[in-house]
């Protein structure tokens, strides 16, 4: 029962979101809408800054959509459209960032810390020095008797 | 394997890390806080144009003072001019506008306007009402050379050179304090 609820649900909220966002922008196919659809939730609207073109109802949004809907219909590739974007507004409309120079800090600092997280754990955790701990010798033995005797002599 | 120091039990010697791990937690504390000092401080709102040091992008677009007349993009070039992206709408504009005025007054530029994404006809009351500081205003009215320009909020200011290049970018109103302390300074070194 629980499961059919589930699906229920994942369906609705499904159905709502693919739906939204095409509204008024007709198609000749599906690959083209759905080049829309990608290119739409990969930019984002500058004026509110985190939505993208395809959540957003600002005026500058709407502007930009159209103008996307009609790069699609002229059938410009994908990387066209994206440099016709970041040639205007830079590359800060672009969600995911680009590797670059500029955000080499920012892709590889999680590899970084990961690196440097392993190396403590490697370099100072218990197990490496259990491992190498060698059974007492009989010359220890014999030292630690000594120790013991001398200190009940003490007492 | 190192050899242990006589009076302490071999296994606390390997157990203890070097000293300097000690400090490695106030070190990367610092880092972060040197990162977030500045990241913070940064004002999201202002997005840098990647038009500067490009050429103004190309348009055509019908005069508000003459709607049969047209205006080019090439009509900047010459002198060092200022383009101002404005509205009726916009009520940073209006707060904008006696600064425009002031500056127009001084005769030190010209400023060109695009009127984005507006009737006209409001546009020309507005003008009558407040004063014009304008050389001429391009109306765009569907906001397609707004976006050429990557206008993304109004108003938005460019200074072009007499070569019709984009030299810097103003986002949001200027005050008379970065007229004085940032734009005359550029443009007196634009003109030399």
């Amino acid at each position: 029962m629980a499961y059919r609820f589930t699906c229920l649900f994942l369906l609705l909220f499904f159905a709502t979101v693919s739906s939204a966002e095409i509204a008024g922008f007709p198609f000749e196919n599906e690959a083209q809408e759905q080049r829309f659809r990608d290119l739409s939730s990969e930019l984002r609207c500058l004026v509110c800054q985190n939505q993208s073109l395809a959540d957003s109802n600002a005026g500058l949004a709407q502007d930009l959509r159209s103008e996307l809907y009609q790069q699609v219909l002229g059938g410009n590739s994908n990387s066209q459209i994206i440099s016709f974007m970041t040639e205007r507004y830079g590359d800060f409309i672009l969600y995911k960032p680009r590797f670059a120079t500029k955000t080499l800090l920012l892709w590889l600092t999680p590899v970084l810390l990961f690196s440097i997280s392993v190396f403590c754990l490697i370099r100072f955790s218990k197990f490496k020095s259990q491992e190498q701990q060698t059974p007492a010798t009989d010359e220890d033995l014999q030292k630690i008797r000594a120790l013991l005797q001398a200190e009940e002599e003490k007492q | 394997m190192s050899q242990p120091v006589e009076d302490q039990p071999q296994s606390l010697q390997e157990q203890r890390p070097k000293r300097w791990v000690y400090i490695l937690p106030l070190g990367l504390f610092t880092i972060l806080m040197v990162f977030f000092f500045f990241g913070l401080g940064l004002n999201p709102q202002l997005i840098p144009s990647p038009l500067i040091g490009q050429p103004t992008p190309a348009f055509s677009l019908p005069k508000l003072s003459n709607p049969d007349e047209l205006i080019h993009h090439t009509d900047l070039k010459g002198d060092v001019s200022l383009l101002n992206i404005w509205a009726t709408w916009c009520v940073s504009c209006r707060q904008e506008h006696p600064v425009l005025m002031k500056i127009a007054q001084s005769k030190e530029i010209p400023i060109y306007g695009l009127y984005y994404k507006d009737a006209p006809a409001e546009g020309v009351i507005w003008l009558q009402k407040y004063g014009n500081p304008y050389r001429e205003n391009a109306v765009d009215e569907d906001g397609k050379v707004g976006i050429e320009w990557g206008a993304y909020g109004t108003p938005e200011t460019f200074l072009i050179d007499q070569k019709g290049i984009i030299r810097y970018k103003h986002v949001g109103p200027i005050s008379w304090n970065d007229w004085e302390s940032t734009l005359l300074p550029l443009i007196s070194s634009l003109k030399e």
